[in-house]
């Protein structure tokens, strides 16, 4: 039997009379990548930040490594990339990464180690003693990412990642991605780019505060019955 | 350790954050110089005096002394209007033998030239006054001798006792003439000390000198700075993300909280000592209590400012709304501290210093450098800062909850 590492029981989150989340049930396995897609607004950022307990859920669950969240300890076990960059423009890109692993409790002795193998994930090594005032959109997006790489997290979630960043460097960011999944550690990732949401092993499409189809790639493109995933989306949006 | 992860991080952004970093000690500097500057120019301006019934010698002593001009007036009443229409800024009048002032005191410096003038003038008259008694007592003395070698020439050259009746009568003039003189000596002895009665149209002798300003104004440039530049620090963590994405991380709420402490506090003690030396150095204020006691209750004050700063910042969306707390929370501070005297406010008023943080500052640090007092001694103000300390920093830890509820 397979473990599950996020399980979403009827999520359902409003934001004063504005009901964002109607009843959201998720479950994400251990070494599985799913791809949470949905038009802007729908939500799914929400749901992340649920799942992390950064806000409270207006009913429902979220369980994440089988703990009720929001659970401070477990956030040591998870690396996070929101969708805003959320970095300290005034420090270089290895203070941020040292910062950030110095929070996420990464001892002393691995600190190095860890930095230098995040940087190079997201090909940032040469850059990394520059200020990240200094930075592009993509080098702050790929720096942003590493963060969240570091300490080799057993889940990954992760809010666009991708955007702003070049087709080459976003196959080199996939084959990290995937490399992590054969490790065993798990991914949820959101993102607006079908291509990308190919890749993952399972697509949630986030929809009118409910998962609307949630199933492999293949799957989806066969119940619709259609080609790709982007005419999955659209087809379910209602759009054609 | 998260702690001081926190700290050196906010250090380092302050550090290279020049501007911001050249503001909080070249600003308080400056503010300070410019405002010693302004007074000290002041006490050079010309005062002008009115006096009722003093003596010609006093008017004219105190016409001699620079930037001072003497005015004379016949009555009281006729002075007072004077000094009603700016005339004049202040009055002397003799009452008897004792001097009644009345300064108009808006401007403190020159109630302090006044004061100055009238007492040098005094001094100076009172020792004419000796002077001539003096004169007149060796005069007198002369005459004396005078006379009486004249008598002696006259005894001799006569050398009859027909005239010995005249002879004690030229003694007995004499000697009435001497003791008339020593009545002018013992007369200006007891002019020298003649009763002077100050009186004040606005404020006291209190008011506004610069070194009682001092302790207040020390305070609320470490109010200001750390209160604006801390709120201004969380808030934009806040909106950059960045306070989110360390709260995605096991960091405690509390550490954060304890993490920009320890570092504004740096900041604090840094700036006070800086203050303390310009203003000892440059301007030549006296310190007479311990300069550390007085860098220990300004950092008390740095932490409550850094703590209202943060508290007050989660009510503000941007840059601009965290200056609107200027007018509202320092502003207010100010009025309240100490720098306008409370004793004169209705009660109510009065009451509301008492939630003020920089009175209680204020009032340990004036007591400290002005006083001499030691630490241990404002153990009431100091408590009630800690009292303030503790109360804000428990509602941040708890405010955070908004962003995580672990
Ligand atoms: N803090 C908040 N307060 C009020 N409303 C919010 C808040 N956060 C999100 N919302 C609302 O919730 C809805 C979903 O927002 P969310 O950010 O989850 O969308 P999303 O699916 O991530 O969109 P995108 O693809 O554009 O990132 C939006 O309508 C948004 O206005
Ligand atoms: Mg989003």
């Amino acid at each position: 039997m397979t473990q599950a590492i996020i399980e979403l029981n009827h999520l359902a989150k409003k934001f004063g009379n504005q009901t964002v989340l109607k009843d959201i049930n998720l479950t994400l396995n251990k070494g599985e990548i799913i791809g949470l897609i949905g038009p802007s607004g729908a939500g799914k950022s929400t749901v992340i930040k649920v799942a992390l307990g950064m806000e409270v859920a207006s009913g429902g669950s979220a369980k994440v490594f089988d703990t009720v969240m929001p659970n401070r300890q477990l956030l040591g076990r998870i690396g996070y990339m929101a969708q805003t960059d959320a970095l300290y423009e005034a420090l270089s890109g290895r203070e941020n990464l040292k910062f950030y692993g110095l929070m996420k409790g990464i001892a002393k002795a691995d600190m190095a180690k860890e930095v230098a193998h995040a940087a190079q994930v997201v090909d940032l090594t040469d850059d990394l003693d520059k200020r990240v005032a200094g930075y592009s959109g993509g080098m702050m997006r790929r720096l942003s990412l590493a963060i969240a790489l570091l300490g080799n997290p057993e889940l990954l979630i992760l809010d666009e990642p991708t955007v702003g960043i070049d087709p080459a460097l976003r196959r080199q960011i996939w084959a990290e991605l995937g490399s992590i999944r054969d490790e065993g550690r798990s991914i949820l990732i959101t993102t607006h780019v079908m291509d990308e949401a190919e890749l993952v092993d399972r697509v949630a499409l986030l929809l009118g505060g409910e998962v609307m189809a949630f199933d492999t790639p293949v799957a989806l493109k066969q119940q619709y019955g259609v080609d790709t995933i982007e005419d999955v989306f659209l087809k379910a949006e209602g759009v054609e | 350790m998260r702690t001081i992860g926190i700290m050196n991080r906010v250090l380092k952004e302050l550090f290279r954050d020049k501007r911001t970093l050249a503001l909080m000690f070249v600003a308080p500097i400056l503010v300070m110089l410019l405002m010693s500057v302004i007074f000290n120019t002041n006490s050079t301006t010309n005062v002008n005096v009115g006096t009722v019934a003093v003596t010609q010698k006093l008017n004219k002593e105190m016409g001699g002394i620079k930037h001072v001009d003497v005015k004379t007036y016949d009555t009281k009443a006729d002075a007072k209007q004077a000094l009603q229409d700016e005339k004049i800024d202040a009055i002397i009048k003799k009452n008897g033998n004792n001097y009644d002032l009345t300064y108009a005191n808006t401007d403190s410096s020159k109630t302090a030239v006044v004061k100055m003038a009238f007492k040098n003038a005094v001094t100076a008259t009172s020792i004419d006054q000796l002077k001539s008694a003096l004169k007149k007592s060796t005069t007198g003395m002369a005459k004396l001798q005078a006379q009486l070698q004249a008598m002696q020439k006259q005894q001799a050259a006569m050398s009859a006792s027909t005239q010995t009746t005249g002879a004690t009568a030229a003694a007995k003039k004499a000697a009435s003439t001497k003791s008339t003189s020593t009545t002018t000596a013992t007369k200006s002895t007891s002019q020298k000390t003649p009763k002077i009665t100050n009186h004040y149209v606005y404020g006291d002798k209190n008011t506004g000198y610069f070194a009682k300003m001092l302790p207040i104004l020390m305070g609320f440039f470490v109010f200001f700075f750390v209160f604006l530049i801390s709120g201004m620090a969380l808030l934009k963590e806040r909106t950059t993300g960045t306070l989110d994405r360390l709260l995605a991380t096991p960091v405690k709420r509390s550490s954060i909280v304890f993490g920009y402490m320890l570092s504004y506090g740096i900041l604090a003690v840094i700036q006070t000592i800086v203050i303390v030396l310009v203003t000892v150095w440059l301007l030549g204020i006296e310190v007479v209590g311990n300069m550390a006691s007085v860098v220990v209750i300004n950092l008390l004050l740095a932490l409550v400012a850094l703590a209202f700063g943060i508290l007050l910042s989660t009510f503000a969306n941007s840059e601009f709304q965290m200056m609107q707390f200027i007018p509202l929370v320092v502003i207010p501070q100010v009025f309240f501290s100490g720098i306008i005297p409370l004793d004169s406010m209705a009660d109510w008023v009065k009451d509301i210093s008492y939630i003020i943080p920089l009175k209680y500052s204020g009032d340990a640090v004036s007591d400290i450098i002005m006083r001499g007092t030691s630490i241990f001694s404002e153990g009431w103000n100091i408590l009630v800062l800690l009292v303030f300390l503790v109360v804000l920093t428990i509602l941040n830890v708890v405010g955070l909850r908004r962003y995580r509820k672990v």
